[in-house]
């Protein structure tokens, strides 16, 4: 527990240092969004809506997680393998990775709102329900710029392993969401939605912890 | 076991009896699908085959984990071509089907998405295959990502058609429900077709499994 905190407050270090994930991808945000409303206008239906919004944070993840392994040098890697075990490594990254997802999930959806306008949620549901898509996100890709890294770093391999592995995820989401439109809510999907959430979250991180050590046995 | 011709001939059998059996047999007839409903013996097993297939890469990546041997690697890779090719051959008759029954080649089911996910992630796995050239390593990295969003299809195709509650495949909610009450005479034929088209599928692995353990030795020497 202890090592995994201190390798959090590293990650943390870094990003106030450098504000490179930050600052690119809310820039990134805000250019999206400003060309998604001068195409659509201030008026969309709820539908397109939720389906550009978790389109934007896809890629805002892509970007912003895929760093996390490509940023340190390989040599730096070495290092840390002496002082720490892979599981805290991985573990780590991932509570890092979701921290900033969650940050700049809801930096994003304060710019869409802005300018997109927002239709009307049940509230109850959107908050948990989005918490839980950006961790997903960000804990699945974590695990897949991890195995991308051992292939060459290169970001064309992360999107094509990325991809097929993250769409259930995304869907279940854009799905959730289009659950909490709805005035009235029926128990059972709400339970459907959030428990399949949070069994694909929790899949994730078991699978990642058990998995990650193989990566670097080297 | 496998050295045994036998079962190459029982799944050789099985296989020509499902054919002639299933265009000649009588079947039930339902609405929307009518004589559509043989495809039951050729689409349905061919799919069979590919889940058995990408399954048996499964145990073999983390067989290889466990033990690290080569030849768990090349069985674990050719499983997943194997399972491609049968995919493969699942799309085109359910593609053809599709197009007489629902009138498109492609729909937004949940089936039909489950199936495309999971070709996409098992291409990507080639492709990652293709990134890497040391050889333990692309067999160490390869079988995590296999093992990986495997864990995360099981999921997908588990849990996403029951959420949507509405699939246009027959027995799952839409036109007729063929599999929910399926013929007897229908269920003779169909049970030998999977067995068959399993059993092939095996052959066809093993096949290809020598084919690329001759090929790595040519290349040592």
């Amino acid at each position: 527990m202890k090592e995994i905190s201190e390798l959090i407050k590293k990650d943390f270090l870094l990003e106030l240092r450098q504000r490179y994930a930050i600052n690119a991808i809310l820039l990134y945000v805000v250019s999206t969004v400003f060309v998604v409303q001068l195409a659509f206008g201030r008026i969309i239906d709820a539908n397109t809506w939720i389906t550009l919004f978790w389109i934007i944070m896809l890629f805002a993840a892509f970007n912003a997680v895929s760093k996390s392994f490509l940023q340190e040098h390989q040599t730096r890697w070495l290092y840390y393998f002496t002082l720490a075990s892979p599981q805290s490594i991985i573990l780590s990254k991932i509570i890092y990775n979701s921290i900033l997802m969650v940050l700049l999930g809801f930096l994003s959806l304060l710019l869409y709102v802005l300018f997109m306008g927002m239709p009307e949620f049940n509230h109850a549901i959107l908050y948990p329900v989005f918490i839980l898509g950006c961790i997903g996100l960000a804990s699945t890709l974590t695990m897949v710029s991890a195995i991308a890294s051992n292939a060459g770093n290169n970001m064309a391999l992360m999107a094509i392993l990325g991809f097929p592995i993250v769409l259930p995820l995304l869907l279940l989401v854009i799905n959730s969401f289009k659950i909490a439109l709805s005035a009235e809510i029926f128990t059972l999907q709400l339970i459907k939605s959030i428990g399949s959430l949070f069994l694909i979250d929790t899949v994730v991180v078991i699978m990642a912890a058990l998995l990650f050590p193989y990566l670097w046995h080297k | 076991m496998l050295r045994n011709w036998w079962w190459k001939l029982l799944g050789l059998l099985a296989i020509i009896y499902s054919i002639i059996a299933g265009l000649t047999i009588q079947v039930p007839k339902l609405p929307v699908i009518y004589q559509t409903i043989r495809n039951l013996f050729f689409h349905v097993p061919l799919w069979f085959t590919m889940f058995v297939m990408f399954g048996t890469s499964l145990v073999y990546s983390i067989k290889y984990l466990n033990k690290l041997k080569p030849g768990d690697d090349v069985a674990a890779s050719q499983s997943v071509n194997t399972g491609l090719f049968f995919g493969l051959l699942g799309l085109l008759t359910g593609m053809i089907w599709a197009k007489n029954t629902w009138g498109d080649y492609w729909t937004n089911d949940p089936q039909l998405n489950g199936a495309a996910v999971s070709i996409l992630a098992y291409l990507a796995y080639n492709v990652l295959r293709a990134s890497i050239d040391e050889r333990a390593l692309r067999a160490r990295v390869s079988a995590v990502y296999n093992i990986f969003s495997f864990m995360l299809l099981v999921i997908f195709l588990g849990v996403l058609p029951r959420l949507a509650d509405s699939s246009l495949h027959p027995g799952k909610g839409g036109n007729s429900s063929a599999m929910a009450d399926l013929d007897p005479a229908m269920r003779l034929v169909f049970y030998p077709a999977v067995a068959g088209w399993i059993i092939i599928g095996f052959w066809i692995l093993e096949i290809r499994k020598r084919k690329r353990k001759l090929e790595m030795f040519l290349e040592q020497s």
